[in-house]
């Protein structure tokens, strides 16, 4: 279908699927299986100015927006969305430094991030804080001008790989995530290391890493925004990257629709193609018509976000809900269309299935993202919308 | 360091069709690409012009359309492109292009190392580029593999030959003809890509050239393409079927019938 796209985004679009296609498909599997992050990729990435598409302008990026992003995140995901992943893990890891952060702040990190010289990576998340943020206990103590950061981050994308950390920890214990506030912290900072690197059932190119502070001294300009802004900070950041999840998941579907519909003219039982089976033919209408449903939503609330809509929690949570859904359904008939083969290594499928699952989970489970919907359904009924 | 790459456009090869009445390429709707070779002396021009903070610059003959050719070396990082197009240039062979191409290159004046594709896809001679070094008269390696040194004064490179690879030393001025072996070429940038479409591409004609005026396209060609012509397909084999001893009597026969044996 024709989206309308501008040329500028066709051109990222373009190069986005040249990359996933000239680069990424002929390592795929062995980056899934040795689980092993992609660094070269990252690199010829970075060359290709992907990592400016969602930096301002003055600080060396192109100054895209959302539905640069999420065109680029698909067309890489619909490759490899463990490559993709550590992509859109940059742009969020910088969102909370775009959105919050001090001129100073933007002029010293986000150039980097630009050039691609410096990956991001984005911490909120703690053994016994997951859906529920308000769990953290990771503190800031402030100290002779320095903050000092105690505490483990879990599950961190980019973990070790990035250079540059926005990470949420308690200013303030005693007032709970009211008292939470987000800070810059460089990889190399004294105490600052990475504990246990994750073995992951899909996007295994991808880092998953522990962040472990002890008495790790930041200066005090590294605070973004204000102390107890933290929540805010971390939830605007995730309005702002959903539709990257929605992305990722478009991109795997239709990567998996695309192997399912090729495979299906191929095989040949009972003399002939299973694309002329009605059930086949009607799992791949289905995968079509959902994955067109769920680029649909989220390509408008991407342009609605980019036309400078405020409040965007509601629709920003709907892309990441409905597109993960529709990734894990279209993942799975994939593999029944591909039958046993579909099932084994040797085809791309089973990794895309495995793939299509961590959608429905990280950034907010899908049950969270169906909280957010209704509560903001329900506030907008009170205030009479 | 000033570094020149000639580069060609020729139609994409998976869809080249021969039209059977005329004999001729159909080049309608055929898109068109840089020829794969040029890439690989595009992306040579670039790392060695990125090392030595030089500039390099994109040159071809061809029609109007060739533009698409110049813009997408730029965006991959060429510095300048020129476009050297006239309908007086067409039906040009091999050394009718070279003896254009040299007379641009003069007019540029000032290079340290030409480069060009070993060959193209579409003409395949491999003879423009040693024909256009004897123009110039500047030293030439062909089939390069690796540059092994390279300053202001002299270049060292590896020829792949059948058998194993020469060892070359020559002063610069010279040109390359490079081998895909050579390198891996990059894929361009957006911030390229967006420069490339803003660039402002140059174009010569046969009067901004000092060249002597017959000495250009078909009227300058010493070769005369006198048939193109597809060859026949190849009939579809038989397969034999039935008693060995039958089919081995069958396939002597049809040896024979065939002048085979
Ligand atoms: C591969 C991977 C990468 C990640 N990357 C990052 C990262 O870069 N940065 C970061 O900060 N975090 C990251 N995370 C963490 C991720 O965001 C969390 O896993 C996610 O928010 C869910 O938290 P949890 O896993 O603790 O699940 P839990 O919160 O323990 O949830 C368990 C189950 O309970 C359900 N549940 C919980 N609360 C409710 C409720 N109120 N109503 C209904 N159902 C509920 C959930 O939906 C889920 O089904 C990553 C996780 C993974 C697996
Ligand atoms: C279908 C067809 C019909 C033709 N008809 C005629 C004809 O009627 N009369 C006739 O005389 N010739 C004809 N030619 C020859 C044609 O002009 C040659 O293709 C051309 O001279 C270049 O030679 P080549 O393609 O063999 O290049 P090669 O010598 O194989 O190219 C080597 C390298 O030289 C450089 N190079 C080659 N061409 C150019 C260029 N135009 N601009 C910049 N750099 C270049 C590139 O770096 C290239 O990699 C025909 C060719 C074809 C394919």
């Amino acid at each position: 279908m024709d989206y309308f796209l501008t040329e500028d985004q066709l051109m990222i679009k373009d190069l986005a699927k040249r990359i996933a296609e000239e680069r990424i498909k002929p390592v795929r599997a062995e980056l899934d299986e040795k689980e092993e992050f992609p660094k070269e990729i990252i690199q010829e990435m970075a060359k290709s100015d992907m990592f400016g598409i969602f930096i301002p302008e003055e600080f060396g990026g192109l100054g895209g927006r959302c539905l640069d992003l999420v065109l680029a995140v698909e067309e890489l995901s619909r490759i490899c969305s463990g490559v993709a992943i550590s992509f859109a893990a940059t742009a969020l890891g910088s969102f909370p430094i775009i959105l919050f952060g001090s001129q100073k702040q933007k002029e010293k990190y986000l150039p980097y991030v630009a050039s691609g010289k410096s990956l991001c990576a984005f911490a909120l998340t703690e053994p016994d804080a997951g859906s529920d943020a308000s769990g953290i206990k990771t503190t800031a103590r402030m100290e002779g001008g320095e903050y000092i950061l105690n505490g483990t981050k879990q599950w961190i994308t980019n973990g070790a790989e990035a250079d540059i950390y926005t990470v949420i920890a308690l200013t303030n214990p005693s007032k709970g995530i009211r008292g939470a506030s987000a800070f810059i912290v460089e990889k190399g900072t004294p105490g600052f290391v990475f504990g246990k690197k994750e073995k992951k059932m899909g996007i295994r190119a991808s880092s998953t890493r522990e962040l472990v502070f002890s008495n790790c001294r930041i200066p005090a300009e590294n605070l973004i925004s204000k102390e107890g802004m933290g929540f805010m900070v971390a939830m605007k950041t995730l309005d702002q990257s959903r539709p990257g999840i929605g992305a990722q998941a478009i991109g795997i579907a239709q990567g998996a629709m695309e192997e399912a519909l090729e495979y299906s003219h191929q095989r040949v039982q009972f003399g002939q193609p299973i694309s002329s089976f009605q059930a086949v033919q009607h799992m791949l209408a289905d995968m079509a018509t959902q994955i067109e449903a769920a680029r649909a939503l989220v390509y408008s609330v991407a342009r609605y976000m980019d036309s400078g809509a405020k409040e965007i929690s509601k629709e920003s949570a709907m892309t990441k809900l409905f597109a993960s859904d529709v990734a894990m359904q279209v993942t799975i008939n994939a593999v029944q269309i591909l039958g046993g083969y579909g099932y084994m290594r040797d085809y791309p499928v089973e990794k895309m299935m495995r793939d299509a699952k961590i959608t429905q989970i990280y950034e907010g489970t899908n049950q969270i993202q169906r909280n957010v919907i209704a509560l903001q359904m329900l506030k907008e009924r009170a205030k009479g919308r | 360091m000033e570094i020149i790459v000639c580069i060609k456009q020729v139609p994409e090869t998976g869809n080249i069709k021969i039209n059977p009445q005329t004999n001729t390429l159909i080049r309608e709707g055929v898109p068109s690409i840089i020829n794969p070779m040029d890439m690989y002396a595009i992306e040579e021009g670039l790392r060695i012009k990125e090392k030595s903070s030089g500039r390099m610059t994109v040159i071809t003959m061809g029609p109007p359309q060739a533009d698409a050719a110049l813009r997408e070396s730029i965006s991959l990082g060429a510095d300048d492109a020129i476009l050297i197009s006239d309908k007086r240039f067409s039906g040009a062979d091999t050394w009718a292009t070279a003896y254009t191409l040299a007379q641009a290159i003069k007019k540029i004046g000032h290079y340290d190392l030409i480069l060009c594709g070993k060959q193209a896809i579409d003409g395949d001679t491999a003879q423009v580029g040693p024909e256009l070094a004897e123009m110039l008269g500047i030293p030439i390696a062909t089939y390069v593999r690796k540059i092994e040194e390279i300053d202001n004064e002299h270049i060292r490179v590896h020829r792949m030959m059948e058998d194993g690879y020469d060892v070359i030393d020559t002063p610069m001025p010279a040109l390359l003809t490079v081998v895909k072996e050579i390198n891996i070429p990059r894929l361009p940038s957006l911030k390229g890509k967006m420069k490339a479409r803003k660039a402002e591409i140059t174009v010569w004609t046969a009067d901004d050239l000092n060249g002597e005026p017959s000495f250009y396209g078909l009227q300058g060609s010493p070769t005369w393409v006198v048939k193109i012509f597809s060859p026949d397909p190849r009939p579809s084999g038989r397969i034999l079927t039935g008693k060995t001893s039958e089919m081995v009597a069958e396939l002597v026969k049809g040896l024979k019938e065939t002048k085979i044996i």
